[in-house]
């Protein structure tokens, strides 16, 4: 949920741009890092854990802790709670270490 | 779909002063500092934009006016970079990380697309700190969040953790980001605290209490619960040895389960560069060894706020204008007024350590602080 009142801080209207997640087609803030926009639509689940196969959500939301790796146009591994939000970005739930996109 | 482009790594060995890393409320401080001085100065941040974790600290700062007392967290980071702009001795680079110090002195940089490597005369590490986690049954569930983090979808985004949350910890970050919340509309389940006293300010618990939120002192969390995400956790009151006590144990309704349990110390490039280093928990960690000017056993290497030592944003601006004036001083720069100014620091971050919060704070100083106050 976004906040549209609060006390102290203002937000911004920011650009408005579509992504998908999963395939699903969803809405978010340019700009704001993929992980709050997924938030904000109510994934809390980014990954899986290789191993266990445990659900994984964002951890510090500073890229320091690597618990919110998805594969983002085709890369594996990228921290979505850093990354910026783009028009058009295919977000998807990364399977295991996921493969990077070289031959 | 997007092709890794191939990293590059650039040879060309930039020299400058001073590198600073990070901008966060210490390296803003040191950079500027260092900037007064006439150094040629490299300011180095993992982010794109200047503050650290200031940029989620809406809350009031206490204290002295020199370290902005009165002036909401948000608001400082650009004291700092309009004044930064007025030097052209100052270079900033945002998006880079610091990844790595060398025997060579040679401290290596990279960003998206390349490595960099430069050779500073003098280095400042000012790379903050990291959440602490805590043990407990599915403490791995989406929905069992830092502080910082809950802080930052709060209140840099716009976005709120969920709908209702039970806070780890009743330090001055577990009771401020409590009351965020509230702020923001969001309810406070309670806010947990395994010691038998509120660790933070009486200011900010007693805001909760009128905001009619528990403080539970004597208790911990037990388990989350939950199959993707949290929908609740147990909790249990602890005896004198810390232990749960059985029979005590109660179900709380949460969504979120936010920790602040304390953070740790950003030391990894200090351990690089060689600097003695010494475990301190008052400090929260791995600390280097320094003396009352921020100087580490390496003479080229100063530390500055949480990676010398966690404690707050006050200090750790103090810290950072310590070592920047100093690191200017010891290559032979120093501002009209320096000394002076240098003393007034330190006696503000004595008082800033003054006072029964800051005993456990004095210690951990004392502790990591080179046996007679100075470096032979």
């Amino acid at each position: 949920m976004r906040l549209k009142e609060h006390p102290i801080l203002d937000f911004p209207a920011g650009r408005e741009v579509v992504f998908t997640f999963d395939g699903k087609e969803l809405r978010g803030i340019e700009g704001e890092p993929i992980a709050a926009a997924l938030h904000a639509s109510g994934v809390r689940v980014l990954r899986h854990s290789p191993v266990s196969g445990r659900a994984r959500g964002f951890f510090c939301a500073i890229g320091n802790c690597s618990s919110c790796l998805m594969t983002v146009d085709g890369m594996p591994n990228v921290r979505v709670c850093t990354e910026p939000l783009k028009e058009g970005m295919v977000v998807e739930t990364q399977k295991g270490h996921g493969h990077l996109p070289i031959d | 779909m997007r092709q890794a482009e191939t990293t590059r790594t650039v040879n060309l060995l930039k020299e400058v002063d001073v590198a600073v890393i990070g901008a966060g409320p210490a390296g803003l401080a040191a950079a500027l500092a260092c900037a007064e001085a006439g150094v040629s100065t490299l300011l180095i941040d993992a982010n794109d934009a200047p503050g650290g974790q200031l940029v989620k600290q809406t809350h009031k700062f206490f204290g002295s006016e020199r370290q902005h007392a009165g002036t909401r967290g948000i608001q400082i980071p650009s004291l700092f970079t309009e004044k930064l702009a007025n030097y052209p001795n100052v270079e900033i680079m945002w998006n880079t990380n610091a990844s790595g110090f060398y025997d060579s002195g040679e401290l290596v940089l990279e960003d998206e697309k390349r490595f960099m490597k430069i050779l500073p005369k003098r280095m400042i590490v000012a790379a903050g700190a990291s959440e602490r986690f805590l043990i407990f049954r599915n403490n791995d569930l989406p929905g069992v969040y830092g502080a910082g983090a809950v802080q930052t979808l709060m209140n840099v985004y716009g976005v709120v953790p969920g709908d209702r949350v039970m806070m780890i910890g009743s330090g001055n970050i577990g009771l401020i980001v409590s009351y965020q919340l509230i702020q923001a509309g969001v309810d406070v389940a309670a806010v947990v605290e395994a010691a038998p006293c509120i660790g933070g300010y009486l200011v900010h618990a007693a805001k909760l209490r009128r905001a009619g939120v528990p403080i539970l002192t004597s208790h911990t969390v037990l388990a989350a619960h939950g199959q993707e995400s949290v929908t609740g956790a147990t909790i249990a009151e602890v005896d004198k040895e810390w232990q749960p006590m059985p029979g005590t144990e109660r179900e709380v309704e949460c969504d979120v389960i936010c920790l602040a349990v304390g953070l740790m110390p950003l030391v990894d490039v200090l351990w690089h560069a060689g600097c003695e280093m010494k475990y301190v928990p008052e400090l929260g960690g791995h600390v280097p060894v320094r003396d009352e000017n921020m100087r580490t056993s390496n003479p080229k290497v100063y530390a500055a706020g949480d990676s010398g030592g966690v404690e707050e944003a006050s200090s750790a601006m103090v810290t950072g204008e310590i070592a920047g004036i100093s690191a200017a001083k010891s290559l032979g720069h120093q501002a009209p007024g320096a000394d002076a100014r240098l003393a007034q620091l330190k006696a503000d971050l004595a008082a800033i350590r003054s006072g029964p919060t800051g005993e456990k704070i004095s210690a951990g100083v004392r502790c990591a602080t080179v046996c007679g106050g100075v470096w032979e």
